[in-house]
Order: structure tokens, then sequence, then C-alpha cells
């Protein structure tokens, strides 16, 4: 009895541990959607697509979500691993890390309440994507 | 015994003497400098920013943390597998920085590679590439840094690992690599071709970072541009040829969204020392731009290594 309680336990923190072992991989996730997200807004600027406020306030709830946890997905540790392009500096300079996004935070909140046509649209977007380029230039490497 | 050791004695004189002449930066001069050091019209300083924000002087030489981009006293240092270089200052500032060259000193420092007191300068300076600009071109570059803020500061020497240490050794290195010729327009060509392949393999330097190096740290020309090692260490520069691994599927339009803003076709933003590059390569016209990708669109496709699956 004891012993089936036993292994139904460590089976269970191992099943615990496998889904919060790959903070690589759900940080991926948040960048790819982010990419998926501002794929529509490029174009909209670009004049290949028409404006749609619905599908704007669309993008900026993905970037609002995966901004939420984005800095929780950098344990310690995770600073290896084949496919990772993290800066050490994540870790070196988390302060610094913590701040940019914090940043973006407060530009997506502050998009989210500004934008209301296509010319507010035009008017915040170029300065809020320049977020990504800014943190990719820190604390991403080269690919 | 003695008529032994007189032959290796000779001739271990006379290698000491030939490495000395050959690598002697007046050999690099005398053999391969092909004398273009006299600009042929008046200056143009506007022309200067322009060659400056193609060929990223800021991206080593700016102070870091500086938001113009314009302070030229020294930038942080670039860990390689060869040592540790420390860009020096190349401000106005007569003492620490270039304020004091001549015109032509500068010329030869960039298209020679050679400081004006007669020193091999190492080619992660990349004149490599800066040689093939016209002489009036770096007198336009010229002009232009000397209208940017003069800096005191002097940056610290290199730290190399032997046998790179040996900074005379370099004089064998551009024997054996470099020709020293400007780079001449291709009349079979457009324009906007000629004009992108003036700033992707001059001024841009693109191909000193996307191609990769033989065992002497020389680009193996077959795979020009076929990507290339980060020479920071981690990750790879992206094949930049029509090759499937490369930018066969990416649009002229792609390639001007990139160096505009650094977005790729996915909506992902480059990162590391690319988005560095971006900074200046949206510093430039859109017609530069444009003319970038025309130039980038025509390279015959080489098989690079695979990009890791994402």
């Amino acid at each position: 009895m004891i012993h089936r309680f036993v292994l139904a336990g460590s089976a269970l923190l191992l099943a615990t541990a496998a889904l919060a072992a790959s903070p690589i991989a759900d940080r991926q996730a948040v960048m790819k959607s982010f990419g998926g997200a501002t794929k529509p807004l490029a174009a909209m600027l670009k004049g290949e697509k028409p404006f749609s406020l619905d599908e704007v306030k669309k993008s900026l709830a993905v970037y609002a979500e995966g901004n939420a946890k984005f800095v929780t997905l950098f344990p310690a540790g995770s600073d290896k691993g084949e496919k990772t392009e993290a800066s050490p500096k994540i870790w070196s300079d988390a302060a610094g890390f913590k701040a940019a996004n914090e940043k973006f935070k407060t530009e997506i909140a502050a998009a989210e309440m500004t934008i209301k046509d296509e010319a507010s649209f035009k008017a915040t977007i170029p300065a809020l994507l320049k977020n990504c380029g800014a943190c990719h230039e820190a604390y991403r490497l080269k690919d | 015994m003695r008529r032994l050791i007189s032959p290796l004695l000779i001739a271990a004189v006379l290698g000491t003497a030939a490495f000395f002449i050959s690598t002697h930066p007046k050999a690099y001069t005398t053999l391969r400098g092909d004398g273009a050091l006299e600009p042929t019209r008046a200056r143009d300083v506007e022309n200067g920013k322009t060659l400056f924000n193609a060929g990223g002087c800021a991206s080593c030489h700016a102070k870091p943390d500086d938001e113009s981009r314009t302070t030229l006293s020294g930038g942080k240092a670039l860990v390689t597998p060869f040592g540790i270089f420390n860009p020096p200052n190349i401000s106005p500032d007569p003492k620490d920085g270039i304020g004091q060259w001549t015109e032509a000193q500068f010329i030869r420092a960039m298209r020679e590679g050679v400081s004006p007191d007669g020193k091999h300068y190492y080619p992660a300076f990349p004149y490599t590439s800066y040689r093939r600009l016209s002489p009036d071109d770096v007198a336009d570059l010229f002009a232009y840094l000397k209208t940017l803020p003069a800096a005191e500061g002097k940056s610290a020497p290199h730290d190399l690992a032997f046998p790179y240490s040996i900074r005379q050794g370099v004089g064998l290195w551009k024997l054996l690599y470099l020709n020293g010729t400007v780079m001449t327009a291709d009349a079979t060509q457009s324009l906007e071709w000629n004009r992108g392949r003036y700033l992707v393999e001059t001024a841009g330097h693109c191909a000193e970072c996307h191609s990769p190096r033989n065992a002497l740290g020389a680009i193996i020309s077959d795979k020009r541009f076929s990507g290339g090692p980060n020479p920071e260490g981690k990750g790879r520069a992206p094949n930049l040829t029509q090759d499937k691994t490369g930018l066969a599927a990416w649009s002229e339009d792609d390639i001007v969204t990139l160096l505009n803003d650094g977005f790729t076709p996915d909506y992902d933003s480059v990162g590391g020392s690319m988005a560095e590059v971006v900074h200046n390569t949206a510093a430039l016209s859109d017609q530069d731009r444009q003319a970038m990708a025309i130039y980038l669109k025509s390279l015959a496709p080489i098989e690079g290594e695979a990009r890791a699956p994402k």
C-alpha cells in the first residue's frame, strides 16, 4: 500500500518535472506566437492588408499573454541546450532583461488604449515593434 | 658536424630574413598597393555618411551605450577564437583618435590595412572588404568622420593567443589572400545591381560573417556567402545565396524589410550582431537597401550548412 502510494507519488513528481522541464520550448513557442501576431500588423502597415481593429486587438492580446509569462521561462540552468539562442546576458543581466520585458508590457497596454483607428495604429505600432529588435540585440545570440 | 650546422644556420638566417622582408608592410604596399590612393574629385560628406552607415563603423567603434552612435572612442571588445580585439578610438581626437592622420594615411589604413606608423592591422578590422572601396569614397568617409565629435580615451591593446599575437605575421596572410584592387563596375549588369554589389562587397562587408573560413582564417572563395560560424562564438551567420538553405524563398522585398527593421518573412526579429547591423542598414536610403537586395538575389546557390531546426 505504502509502496504503491510512493510509486504513484514519484510518478506524479516525474510527470510534473517533465512538464516544467522544457522552458526552452515554452519560450520559443511564445516567440513564435509573437511572429504570428506581428505578420498581420506588418501587412497592414505596408498596406498589403486592409486595416482591421479586431485583428490588431487580437495581436496585442497575444503579445500581452506571452509577455506576462515570458520572464518566468528562463529558470537557472535553462541557458544550455542545443537549440536555444538565449544569450548568457539574460542571466548575468537579469535586471536589464526584466526591465526590457516591463517596457514592452507598458507599451502593449498603452497601445491597447491608444489604437482606435488606422491613423492611431500607424502612429503606435512601429515604435512598439522596435521592442523586438532592441531586446533581441541585447539578449539573443545570432543564429 | 660543422658542415651540417652551417647550412642549417644559413637556412635559418635566410628564412628569418625572408619572413621579415615578405611580411613587412612595405612589401604588401609594393607588391599589391595599386597606387590608387589619390582621390579624383571634391569631397562629398553626405556620401561619406552613407558609407559610414553601410560600413557599420559605429558597430565596433562607437562608445557602448552611445545613443547617437557617433562618439567613436572605441566599442566593446570582440571576443574571437584568436583572442580579444579591442576596437580603437577613430574619433577626430588628436591624441587618442585619428585627428592627426592625413587623408592618405586613412586611405592606406582602409585599403591596405596599414597604420600611419607602418604596422599591419589585424583583419578583424575588415579591410579585406574595405580595400575594394574607391579612394574617392574612402576620402569622403574620412571627411565625414572629421565632422563627428572628438572623444578622448584609448582602447586596451588586443589580447591574442600565439601565434596570432605576432602582428608582422599578418603580412604573410595579406600576400596570400589580398590583391588590393578596387571594385570595378560590371557593364553587363544594371546600375542597381552594381550599386548593390558595391555596398554588399566593400563597405557592407557582409561576406566577412556570412562565409566559411579556412584554417588560416581566410574566406573560402567558392563558398562565399554560404553562411559561416559566428566569429564571436555560438550560432551561425546564415547562408545568403539562392540555395534552399539560403535566401531562395526570400523576395527582394523580404530582404529590404530585414535591412530596414530587422524582421524576417516569418516576423522573427534578428538578434545579436545582426540586430546591430540593422541599425546601420536602416540608416541607408530605400534605393540602397533595394540595390543590396537585388545583388543578394543574384547570388548563385551554394549549399550551406543547414540551420538547426526550430
